[in-house]
């Protein structure tokens, strides 16, 4: 296992897929195209992205001036927090995937979270900067602060759409249908999680009670 | 807003953990003290006692032969005590002679004058000039008497001349408020257009302050395909009336009305307090986290529901203004930013619980209760907990910062959940120029715009302190890159040029 940390080609490989992070959210159509077709982006440098973004959610609660940010730490749980993007994110992926496989879509399931996890690539890039300067600003020159923060997520948002059409190989038109329809899916799947755990809920309650019962009686 | 915000995600939140804690049994309930306060989420405070009960006092203790009978009006003027005692027909004067020590001095059951009536039928208000003069609300004959300090008949004003009015409607005056000009502003049962305005030579001259009707799209598209049978079923869209009003020291009133929809008031389309200026406009300021409607959450336990019922206000010298909530029999006090500076009371038959509180006004600091059930009057007198904090913003008005700040801190310390003492520690530190300081405090308890304040001068000066060092860094961020081209580019043309070329 050590020796294949040491493996120097393995370790340029990660490094280079990490810098074409860089040219994907500059150069999206051309960029997501080589990412799967060439071969240039890797699961590694996609994990690493995710990871630095929701590290980036983590420092963004402690580390923003409370003026753009107050947190209510009293009832912040970290995992809902981050689950607030990974939840999100593992439903897209896996929505987007079931639709497309069935319509001509080429991507795999792995490329497609690849490939989204390179489209957010933007949010840390911009986010860790505002961090900074968000402790150097007063509420009369909050706008820019806010600008620029909804300009990391609309770029990334952009970026998924970009992606998605790249790697299915899909048109235009065909690419921004099934990206509403992913979104459709994620609510399907939504609504099914939460009447199965209410199913379950529902089930469990029922043995309790009924042990209940019997415990009273015998 | 951020009350709905927070609503949603505690609901959302109860929807994850939905599957796991349908088994245990909900939290029990947590007892609150007395007094409490908001913090800046909107979470419960508990809080040492701003004002104690000094004494409760009915008309045994006041030593009246006849005793209170629905009583619905109290005034104060000077040291004197008004008590409307309207099922009697009588208003009684009681002089307050020491801290605890009261005696009735006159009682106003008649007047001399050249009018028919001159006996008073359900008084439900009194006011008095700054030359003396009595103005009565004389409800039971439909008038407002203006008598001289020895209830000598002077004149009165009747239902006003007005051609929007309803013509079978009868004058009711309820509340009236006197000015330094004596212009009689009153609230009349049945009249919703706004205060009665009358100048002081009995004319009247309009009405002010009319509340804003509200309706949603719902109601109105209802209201839009019903029938007309359906139309005159519904509720009409009309202004709400004020329940009661008070005339501060510059001359503003401020008016409550109670009975709003929840949805308008958490909207701000409808107020429960509002100040107003001569032309009627309101003008209280709302740069508190929270609206100004006493309560922020309410249950439906023990037969009290909905959200406070304003029914009368008062204004202290210090600008700081105390509600009376009907409903739960609360007092909350704001200050002259709309931030809540103490919450207290209950319902109950204890000291200091009311079973219908109706009337309130104020002495110096002490506040007086009228329980119109129970018909007494309590006295509350300022703790030590909230004369420190009054001296804390009258310090501050007067321009003794230091010695502002430092009430605060002894606030802080008999409270440290007390939002008001850190903002006005910090207040208190900007103006002696302790920015960096300042900005902690504010920090602490999240207020953006006096942090933006401290945090400007404390850049100013940070970056005044140390322009060298900016201009410097500068510098090297520009000269360096240059430097590094500059050099590259020398070391290419070396490697190209034809001299070292062998």
């Amino acid at each position: 296992m050590f020796a294949k940390l040491k493996n120097k080609e393995k370790w340029n490989k990660y490094f280079d897929s990490l810098k074409f992070a860089l040219y994907c959210i500059t150069h999206p159509l051309d960029g997501f195209w080589d990412l799967t077709h060439e071969k240039r982006g890797t699961y590694a440098a996609a994990n690493t992205i995710l990871i630095i973004t929701l590290l980036v959610r983590v420092f963004k609660l402690q580390f923003t001036s409370f003026i753009f940010n107050k947190v209510y730490w009293e009832e912040l749980n970290i995992f809902l927090y981050l689950a607030s993007v990974l939840f999100p994110l593992a439903l897209f992926v896996v929505g987007n995937w079931a639709l497309t496989t069935l319509f001509d879509g080429k991507g795999r399931l792995g490329q497609v979270y690849m490939a989204t996890c390179y489209a957010l690539t933007p949010y840390p890039l911009i986010q860790i900067p505002l961090i900074i300067f968000s402790n150097g600003v007063t509420v009369d020159e909050a706008e820019f602060y806010t600008v620029v923060s909804g300009i990391s997520l609309v770029w990334a948002a952009l970026l998924i759409i970009a992606a998605m059409g790249q790697i299915h190989e899909y048109s235009m038109a065909k690419n921004i249908l099934f990206m509403v329809a992913s979104l459709f899916a994620m609510m399907v799947m939504i609504f099914i999680l939460l009447l199965f755990f209410s199913m379950i809920t529902q089930g469990v309650a029922y043995f309790i009670s009924l042990g209940r019962e019997l415990l009273f009686r015998l | 807003m951020k009350n709905k915000i927070k609503r949603i995600s505690a609901l959302l939140l109860a929807g994850t953990v939905l599957f796991g804690s349908s088994l245990i049994a909900g939290a029990a309930d947590i007892e609150r003290s007395y007094t409490y306060n908001y913090d800046w989420w909107g979470d419960v405070q508990d809080s040492p006692d701003a004002y104690e009960v000094t004494g409760v006092y009915t008309s045994v203790d006041l030593g009246l032969e006849k005793g209170l009978n629905n009583p619905n009006g109290l005034y104060i003027n000077g040291s004197n005590i008004y008590v409307c005692d309207t099922g009697n027909n009588r208003i009684i004067e009681i002089t307050r002679t020491g801290r605890e020590s009261f005696e009735v001095s006159r009682i106003i059951e008649e007047f001399k004058g050249d009018v028919e009536v001159t006996t008073l039928s359900g008084p439900t208000d009194i006011a008095i000039s700054e030359d003396g003069n009595i103005f009565i609300a004389d409800k039971g004959n439909c008038r407002i008497l203006k008598l001289d300090q020895d209830l000598n008949y002077l004149m009165q004003f009747d239902i006003p001349v007005d051609s929007t009015l309803d013509p079978e409607i009868t004058f009711q005056p309820h509340k009236i408020v006197v000015d330094t000009a004596e212009r009689v502003y009153c609230i009349a049962t049945g009249i919703n257009k706004g205060l009665i305005k009358y100048e002081n030579d009995g004319v009247f001259s309009g009405f002010v302050g009319a509340t804003k009707v509200t309706y949603d799209f719902a109601d109105y598209l209802q209201k839009k395909f019903a029938t007309q049978a359906q139309r005159e079923q519904m509720v009409s869209f009309v202004p709400t009336e004020y329940a009661n009003i008070f005339i501060d020291y510059e001359g503003f009133i401020y008016a409550v009305a109670n009975g709003q929809e929840e949805e308008d008031l958490d909207s701000e389309q409808a107020q429960a307090v509002r100040k107003l200026n001569l032309m009627g406009n309101d003008i209280l300021v709302r740069n508190g986290e929270w609206p100004i409607y006493g309560d922020l959450y309410w249950g439906s336990a023990g037969g009290y529901e909905g959200p406070s019922q304003f029914e009368d206000v008062t204004c202290m010298d210090n600008d700081i203004y105390v509600c009376l909530d009907k409903n739960r029999g609360r007092l909350f006090g704001y200050d002259d930013q709309g931030k809540m500076v103490f919450a207290f009371g209950s319902n109950g038959n204890m000291d200091g619980y009311f079973r219908k509180p109706i009337a309130l006004d104020h002495m110096g600091h002490d506040l007086f209760v009228l329980d119109i059930l129970d018909c007494s009057i309590t006295l509350f007198t300022c703790t030590e907990f909230g004369e420190t904090i009054y001296s804390a913003i009258e310090l501050f008005d007067e321009g003794a910062y230091e010695a502002s700040g430092a009430a605060w801190e002894r606030v802080m310390e008999m409270d440290g959940n007390y939002d008001l003492a850190y903002i006005g520690i910090g207040r208190s530190l900007l103006r002696q120029k302790k920015y960096r300081e300042a900005m902690d405090y504010f920090e602490l308890k999240y207020d953006e715009d006096n942090y933006s304040k401290a945090f400007k001068q404390y850049r100013k000066e940070w970056v005044e302190d140390n322009i060298v060092t900016i201009v410097v860094v500068l510098l090297i961020l520009f000269l360096v890159p240059l430097g590094i081209g500059k050099v590259k580019s020398i070391k290419h043309e070396i490697d190209i040029a034809d001299i070292f070329r062998t």
